[in-house]
Order: C-alpha cells, then sequence, then structure tokens
C-alpha cells in the first residue's frame, strides 16, 4: 500500500517552542558541536550493525540477529540520545541550549540527508551518463527517453494509469462510502471490512490474486481456470489471452490497483462524509432535495478537500507503482510502465544511466506536487 | 485527530428498512465483487494440486462435502519449498525496519514541535518535500555504496534502507500530532524544572502512543508488502529470499508451480491481514489524520 499522504489541511499545532533561557549562540564552536551531536548517534549505530559481522551471516540464527538489532536499534539508541543529553547538559548552559536541539533532530535529519537527499541528488548526476557510470553522455539517455517507441509507450501507459486508477478508484470508493453510510452500522462497518481488506495485500500478492482471474487456456487445453474467461466462455465467446490482448491488456493490470486502492478512498472519504453535520443535510432534505441532489449539492461540495488529497494521494501511489506489471507481464506486450521500466534498465539491463534518468522522469512529475504541498504547509505555519 | 462521528442513521437515509433494499443490493454487489477474486484464491489454496490445474475454483460446490477436494498438501509444499525460510526473513527484516525509525523520528518530532533552533523550518520543508519523492531516486546511489562497502544482500544494510525512507512520514506524522498536543502542559513541566528529556520522555511520548502505532502499522505493512527495496538491497538469491521476492519467483515460473501460487500468496499475506484487523482502529485514525477536515 504505502501511502504519503498529501496535506491540505492538517490540524493547526499550537504555537510553542520552549525556548531555553539564554538565547542560543552562533558561534562556529558551537555549530562544529551541533554537527558532531548530530552524527554520533547514526555514526554508532551504523557503525555497530556494519561493524559486527554476525548480523551479516546468513547461517546463524534470525532470531538472534533480529534480537540484537532491535535491542541495539531501540534500547541501544535509546541510551545514545540519553547519553548525548547528558553530555551537552556538561556544556555552559548558553551552549547546551544551543545544541541540544541538535542532539533531538540531527540523527534523523542525518539518515535522512544519506538515504534520500544525497542520492536524489546523485541519481541527477547518473542520468547524464552511460549505462556503467564511466562517462558523461549529458542528454543521450533523456532523448532516448523521448524517441525510443520502447519508452514512449512506458510514458503513454503510465500516463494512461494516472488518469483512470485515481479516477476509478475515487468513484467507487465515493459510490460505496455514500451508500454504506445510509445502512445500519453493523452491516456497514462489516460490507467496509470487505472493500478495506485488500490494502494489506501485497502488490505482489494481489497480482497473484488476480492470475486466477485472467488466466488463459488455449481451446483443447482443458477447462478454462480463470473467472474472466470462464465467464467469456460461457456467454458464447472464445477463450482470449486477455494479458497479451493490446490495450486491454493495460486496462486489466489498472484493475489490479484499482482492486487495491479503492478501500483507502473508501475509508478517508467515508470519515469525510460522516463529518457533514447532519443538521445541513436534514435542512436541504425538508427544503425537498432528493438524496441525489443532497449527495450532489451538499456532500460533494463540502468533501471537496479530502475528495483532492485522496485523488493525488492514489495518483502518486500509481505513479510509481511498479510490482504489479513487473510480476504480471514483466512489461511485455506493451504493459510498460516508467516506474517498472525504471527497474527492468538498472537492475536487470544494468544500465545505471537510463536508470536514473526513468527516475528523474518520475521525480519531476511529482514536482508540483510537492510545491503544492510545501506552500500549503507554510501557509499553515503563517496562520498558526 | 479526533473526527466527529455522526451517530447511525436512523430515519434521514429514507425512512422505512424496505426502501434501503436498493442500497443493499448495490452495496452487496460492490463487496461481492471486491471479495471474490480472494475468496476464489483461498479455496484454489485448499484443493487438490490436480484439479487447481484443471479445474476453476468454482466448480467446488458440486463437491464441496467430498473429503478428496481439501486438502492441505500446497501449503505444506509450499513451506518446504522456500516459504518457511522466506517467512522468517521477512520478519527479520520488518521488525527492525519498523522499530528503529521510530525511535528517531520521535526524537527528530519533539524537536521540531517544541524547541526552537536555527534551521528548523526550512529542515522541516525539507521533510515536507521529501515525503513524495520516489524511492526509485534512491536506488542506484545506494546500491552503489552498499556494493562498495560489500554490504548488499545484509540485513543491516535493508534495516537502515527501510529506516531512512520511511522517516518522513514518521517525523511529518510525529510532529504534527506532537505539536498539537496542548502547550500549558510543556510549559508547566518546564516551569516544574522538567528538562527536554525529561518532558520528552515522560509526557510526550506516552500521550503520542496512538500516532506511534498508527505510523508501526503503517511501516509494518509497507516493509513486509514490499517487494522493491528487498528485491534490489537483499537480492534474488534463495536463502536471502524476502515472501514478496519468493512469491514474485513463484509466479514467475508459470504453469509448474500454478496449484502451489494460492497457497504461496495466503502464506504471504496472513500477517498482514491479521495486523490490520486488529489494528484497524489505529490504522484508519493514521490514514484521517491531517487528510479530513476536522
Amino acid at each position: 500500500m504505502a501511502t504519503p499522504p498529501v496535506l491540505i489541511e492538517p490540524k493547526k499545532p499550537e504555537e510553542h517552542a520552549i525556548a531555553e533561557e539564554g538565547s542560543s549562540s552562533n558561534a562556529p564552536q558551537v555549530w562544529l558541536l551541533r554537527i558532531a551531536s548530530a552524527l554520533v548517534v547514526p555514526g554508532i549505530l551504523v557503525g555497530f550493525f556494519f561493524a559486527f559481522e554476525f548480523l551479516q551471516r546468513r547461517d546463524i540464527n534470525k532470531l538472534i540477529q533480529v534480537t540484537v538489532a532491535v535491542i541495539v536499534g531501540v534500547v541501544g539508541v535509546w541510551v545514545l540520545y540519553w547519553a548525548m543529553d547528558r553530555i551537552v547538559n556538561a556544556f555552559p548552559h548558553r551552549i547546551s541550549a544551543g545544541v541540544r536541539p541538535f542532539v533531538f533532530a540531527g540523527p534523523a535529519m542525518v539518515l535522512l540527508a544519506f538515504y534520500l537527499v544525497y542520492p536524489a541528488v546523485n541519481t541527477f548526476i547518473v542520468s547524464f551518463q552511460n549505462a556503467a557510470g564511466t562517462e558523461f553522455v549529458w542528454f543521450a539517455n533523456y532523448q532516448r527517453i523521448f524517441t525510443e517507441s520502447t519508452y514512449l509507450i512506458s510514458m503513454r501507459n503510465s500516463v494512461a494509469w494516472v488518469i483512470i486508477v485515481p479516477a476509478a478508484a475515487l468513484v467507487v470508493g465515493l459510490a460505496f462510502a455514500t451508500l454504506a453510510d445510509k445502512l445500519p452500522r453493523k452491516s456497514e462497518s462489516f460490507s467496509k471490512s470487505l472493500i478495506f481488506l485488500p490494502m494489506a495485500i501485497s502488490f505482489v500478492g494481489a497480482s497473484v490474486v488476480w492470475t486466477f482471474i485472467y488466466s488463459f487456456r488455449p481451446e483443447g487445453f482443458g477447462e478454462q481456470i480463470g473467472v474472466l474467461n470462464a465467464i467469456w466462455v460461457a456467454v458464447g465467446g472464445d477463450s482470449i489471452n486477455w494479458l497479451q490482448l493490446p490495450l486491454w491488456n493495460n486496462l486489466l493490470l489498472m484493475v489490479i490497483l484499482i482492486w487495491l486502492q479503492t478501500g483507502f478512498s473508501m475509508v478517508i472519504l467515508s470519515s469525510a462524509i460522516k463529518s457533514v453535520p447532519e443538521e445541513i443535510l436534514e435542512a436541504s432534505r425538508i427544503d425537498g432535495a432528493n438524496e441525489w441532489e443532497v449527495f450532489r449539492k451538499i456532500i460533494v461540495p463540502s468533501i471537496m478537500s479530502t475528495i483532492v488529497v485522496v485523488w493525488t494521494t492514489i495518483l502518486i501511489t500509481t505513479w510509481k507503482v511498479f510490482d504489479i506489471v513487473f510480476v504480471m507481464t514483466g512489461g511485455g506486450f506493451d504493459t510498460s510502465v516508467v516506474a517498472e521500466r525504471m527497474v527492468t534498465e538498472f537492475f536487470t539491463f544494468g544500465n545505471d544511466g537510463m536508470g536514473a534518468a526513468l527516475a528523474v522522469l518520475l521525480f519531476v512529475a511529482v514536482v508540483p506536487i510537492l510545491i503544492l504541498n510545501i506552500s500549503q504547509f507554510r501557509q499553515q505555519e503563517a496562520t498558526r | 485527530m479526533t473526527t466527529a462521528t455522526r451517530s447511525a442513521p436512523t430515519a434521514a437515509a429514507g425512512g422505512r428498512p424496505s426502501s434501503r433494499f436498493p442500497i443493499y443490493l448495490s452495496v452487496a454487489v460492490i463487496a461481492a465483487i471486491w471479495t471474490i477474486p480472494s475468496l476464489g484464491l483461498l479455496i484454489n489454496s485448499f484443493r487438490a494440486p490436480a484439479s487447481i490445474r484443471s479445474s476453476g475454483w468454482w466448480t467446488i460446490f458440486g463437491e464441496i462435502f467430498d473429503s478428496a477436494t481439501w486438502t492441505l498438501q500446497n501449503y505444506s509444499s509450499v513451506l518446504e519449498g522456500g516459504f518457511a525460510n522466506a517467512f522468517a526473513n521477512s520478519l527479520a527484516v520488518t521488525i527492525p525496519a519498523v522499530v528503529i525509525p521510530i525511535t528517531v523520528a520521535a526524537f527528530a518530532a519533539y524537536a521540531f514541535a517544541w524547541m526552537e533552533f536555527p534551521g528548523r523550518n526550512i529542515t522541516f520543508i525539507v521533510v515536507v518535500g521529501l515525503l513524495v519523492v520516489p524511492l526509485q531516486m534512491a536506488l542506484i546511489p545506494i546500491l552503489r555504496i552498499y556494493t562498495s562497502f560489500d554490504l548488499n544482500g545484509t540485513y543491516p544494510a535493508v534495516w537502515l534502507a527501510h529506516a531512512g525512507f520511511g522517516l518522513p512520514l514518521a517525523v511529518y506524522l510525529l510532529r504534527n500530532y506532537m505539536g498539537s498536543l496542548p502547550s500549558s502542559l510543556i510549559e508547566s513541566a518546564n516551569i516544574d524544572g522538567a528538562t527536554h528529556f525529561e518532558i520528552f520522555t515522560k509526557l510526550i511520548l506516552p500521550l503520542s502512543v496512538p500516532v506511534l502505532a498508527s505510523f508501526a502499522i503503517f511501516q509494518f505493512l509497507w516493509v513486509w508488502n514490499d517487494f522493491l527495496v528487498a528485491l534490489v538491497f537483499l537480492g534474488v538469491d534463495p536463502t536471502n529470499r524476502v515472501l514478496t521476492v519468493e512469491l514474485a519467483d513463484l509466479a514467475g515460473r508459470g504453469e509448474g508451480a500454478l496449484n502451489l501460487l494460492p497457497a504461496a500468496a495466503f502464506i504471504t499475506m496472513i500477517l498482514p491481514l491479521v495486523v490490520f484487523f486488529a489494528l484497524q482502529r489505529y490504522f484508519v485514525r493514521g490514514l484521517t489524520a491531517g487528510s479530513v477536515k476536522g
């Protein structure tokens, strides 16, 4: 599942920040201390994990490895933070007040810098290099992406995915949430659980589930074991190899993701619908509005911001999906998408340059959402 | 965090129960469409291997009480064929990959919510930006670093990668929650002479249990169900495979492994389904936090 929230209107945190007494100093020595204190915890953690060979060996008991990792990763890290806090206390108050926040926030920042910020910058550079990363080819990778049919098909498919999947998951989720809202509580929560259930399933697992829907047996090779072909043959058609059927195969793969994501949209929208005040709905019903009008003119407008959040979140998930295509068709039969192509290029073909260029393409497409998120966030902070 | 919840609809939704019939019908139809794929797979997983290959799962309805229809053979073959090992690998990857980022993120979230320091706003804005950066942007450089230090294919390499990738969401969720706690609480503790460390461990952390639980469930489902990070950083070597990698491999073997697929898929799903339904409340609360106008 993995759904990063897109923030539109989170709760406004109250004004806070307890400044320690005596304003902190910004002298270079203080900055050195700050950086050092940020590095200690991740440094020791990484050092411990990688220095001890037994955590990396595969022939010894996993239980011991995991126990050690959890003890070090929780208790050990905790003790490290505590020790750092004590060390900082030993400094004059003016300095310790300035350094302490970096003891708290620094380790997370160091991990983020190492695992996300640095790689993102590095990927940009690699995208201008050749397959092995030995020399610069500048825009050659990008030029291929925008001219060769393999990549153009991936992009066409990705665009189709992000248009169809979020819209479909949203419409079905909204319809279901609205209808289930009118049922007695027990039926509502039971029926919602059924829609919700696929959210716990991995993309790989979901692909296997749908393998038994799309399965195909050529005529003369026995009964159809796939649901779709069984229905198709029962209504008089000839069995079809659905996953090789041009254009339709893309749509059928999208159905898998729609199946997975509808639960997410349904849950969020359902809780938004429930927060629409009952008096407003009642009032419009008394004024003679029918249920459809209440839905369209009252409910939908009042949950619009939630609809946008759900739509954007599913859009981002859809854009990054690679597992479904990778498992179902391996990108064959013109079903490739950009995220799947990226892994295939870099992992299967060993073409780092092209993989990086496709990753950059994935990133650039979400930049507008990134900017939107940040400006939303700044507005909230400003109005706080 | 709390969303105003309306009580169950009474007469509001259109009066007499009989008029609810079309609603019941449409809900039942959608729910059936959503359930049939998993249900079919579940039925198939208990059928004899030869029947899985030769007939659809819906044909069992004629022979439902015939003991020859049902077998646990697929489950035992699958577990012996690598899935027991993969299950252990998945646990070994997931548990540390869930607990490590929570600790690190909780300290950071406290600092972002309740401490003043130069660069606080700009670093948090970076965290907000990182929420949507695709994982694919990080794969190649991290793999190169791991390879050059010969760390690829080790558990710590995957734990720390998952911890890093999970941090933006963790810091963001936790900071918003901690920041929404009443400031009078923290101020009075501060006046009583409590240090930041004491306020954090004795006051803020116990109050933050709901959001910590929400994130833990998110991260658990994400790491357990992850295919990409495990594939790239643990690899396809049979001793290393986690459940998703093992299942993808089985799915790639085609017709020969067809009878094993349903049982294998259920083995990968069982733990997330249990966690999911046991802790659904926390999960839903985490999902709706911040995305629904309160």
